[in-house]
């Protein structure tokens, strides 16, 4: 298949967030990070668990195999089996991410969702994020308020950021001092590029290209997860 | 038993200035918006409002009736932001204590449960705790010695639910796929209200959807319509349409007069 477009390697990213995640509940927040957790399943996690958004875990053919109101997804927080994909207003060096609001918390210049789910996310389970706009205003040197725990702030023992999946590489925090690191640039990216779209300097040995997907996975995203092509007005190419 | 059928504006005239009142639902879901209205019109004001907050937490902003929000967040949900939550907060015109969404359960539970706190792993290592001095942590009395979040109890004068069923005693029935907190807000609160579709004499349905129990309730309002714009499945969905046209008059002060006086009716 050609014209594998850059939402489609988005996708195969996203999918890979998951490899080896086994009997876990993916939650995953966005258009991106949801047509890769269901990938992932029709391909190399078919054992992962799915809700619809609302309160109904459902299989891959759309049944509903279990239920999940949200006091019960909190349950599953604390209990530790998940993966969280969740978006990011700033995410910085440390991998601390900012939903809640921009300038001084007690007057902020620009109110955001909240805290929601991030505290208690990040100090149980596996977390990763999605970033479709990489740029210097979301990729900060330090985060205006913390709502997502960075590795500098890590508390207890379940703290575990996975990545960031950007619209122009993937990142991750296996490095000495877990500041952030360019594990593989998009198709047609540079690492030079994706630094310019950083406002903190980035690890950058060993980059790789990211992967493109399978001619299967594009078959599974074109015709079965995303057949209307919202994935590509959320990542233009 | 006991007849606890009572008006939206009788509720509403037990709730008194400086008073914590609990709004149910989650974001732009379930939200008991037919007793938020007759808030709204009533006289009360410095309010603590404790809420997983949507249109209920912007439209009490935007009466001036908060002194105190807690939230876990404000969203619409199909609208990400509220506009009248964020110009409350861009002008510091209220105090907030903002939670993560598993601290603010825990602190209901707490409330319920009579207990002064209850632990929990979330909020440590973020802000939370940075903007909110008054949150503290405790230590595992055991061998493993954890610092833990003490999340205190989120004690209420007053809970506002909005369910699908209810009886006149005040047995309260969900019918959509998620009971929200509704429960744990009366289990926190001192008096507990309850605003419902349709009362019916005998309940349809699993006894498992019967989420309140009359000792769990002190008033009954029936009040068709009574999550407003906000979704009420499977009696019905939410109303897009009066959701938007609520947000788009909340980013506009000259249309808002407009909009909230025709809103209120």
């Amino acid at each position: 298949m050609s014209d594998i477009t850059r939402a489609e390697v988005c996708v195969a990213a996203c999918a890979d967030l998951f490899l080896g995640a086994g009997e876990t509940l993916a939650s995953p927040m966005g258009l991106i990070p949801s047509l890769g957790a269901k990938l992932a399943r029709l391909t190399t996690e078919p054992d992962l668990l799915l809700s619809d958004g609302e309160a109904f875990l459902l299989t891959a053919e759309s049944t509903v195999e279990g239920w999940l109101p949200y006091r019960k997804v909190f349950d599953v927080v604390a209990h530790g089996r998940r993966h969280v994909v969740m978006g990011a207003n700033q995410v910085d060096r440390f991998g601390n991410q900012n939903i809640s609001a921009i300038g001084d918390h007690a007057k902020p210049t620009r109110q955001l969702l909240g805290f929601r789910g991030a505290p208690g996310n990040t100090v149980n389970h596996r977390t990763s994020y999605w970033v479709p706009r990489h740029s210097p205003r979301v990729l900060v040197e330090a985060v205006d308020v913390v709502s997502g725990v960075g590795y500098d702030k890590a508390v207890g023992p379940f703290h575990d950021v996975h990545r960031v999946v950007t619209n122009l590489a993937v990142l991750s925090f296996d490095t000495p001092d877990h500041s952030m690191r360019v594990l593989s640039v998009h198709p047609g990216v540079s690492v030079d590029e994706v630094q310019k779209q950083t406002s903190f300097p980035l690890v950058a040995q060993d980059v790789v290209e990211t992967r493109l997907p399978t001619d299967e996975e594009l078959e599974l995203i074109r015709t079965k997860l995303d057949p209307g092509g919202k994935r590509d007005k959320e990542v233009p190419q | 038993m006991r007849d606890k059928r009572m008006t939206a504006d009788e509720v509403v005239g037990g709730i008194k200035d400086g008073m914590t009142v609990g709004i149910g639902g989650w974001g732009s879901r379930r939200k008991p918006m037919t007793l938020v209205k007759a808030l709204l019109r009533s006289p009360a004001k410095d309010l603590t409002v404790v809420t997983y907050g949507g249109a209920d937490a912007g439209l009490l902003c935007a009466a001036g009736k908060v002194r105190k929000l807690v939230y876990g967040f404000v969203s619409l949900d199909s609208i990400p932001y509220d506009p009248w939550f964020k110009r409350a907060r861009e002008t510091a015109a209220i105090e907030v204590l903002e939670l993560d969404e598993g601290m603010f359960q825990t602190g209901l539970r707490a409330a319920g449960h009579r207990l002064p706190f209850l632990p929990i792993r979330a909020g440590l290592g973020s802000d939370v705790l940075k903007h909110a001095p008054e949150l503290k942590t405790v230590r595992s009395p055991y061998d493993d010695g954890e610092e833990l979040v003490a999340m205190p109890a989120l004690k209420l004068d007053v809970a506002l639910v909005h369910l699908n069923r209810a009886d006149k005693h005040g047995n309260a029935q969900y019918l959509g796929p998620d009971p929200y907190f509704d429960d744990l807000f009366c289990l926190a609160a001192d008096r507990r209200y309850v605003s419902c579709e349709q009362i019916v004499e005998t309940f349809d349905g699993p006894p498992q959807t019967l989420l309140l129990n009359r000792m769990m309730v002190d008033g009954v309002v029936e009040a068709p319509g009574g999550a407003g714009f906000t979704s009420c499945v499977p009696d019905y969905g939410r109303d897009e349409a009066l959701q938007r046209e609520y947000a788009t008059a909340a980013s506009d002060l000259e249309a808002w007069p407009e909009f909230y006086e025709r809103f209120l009716g």
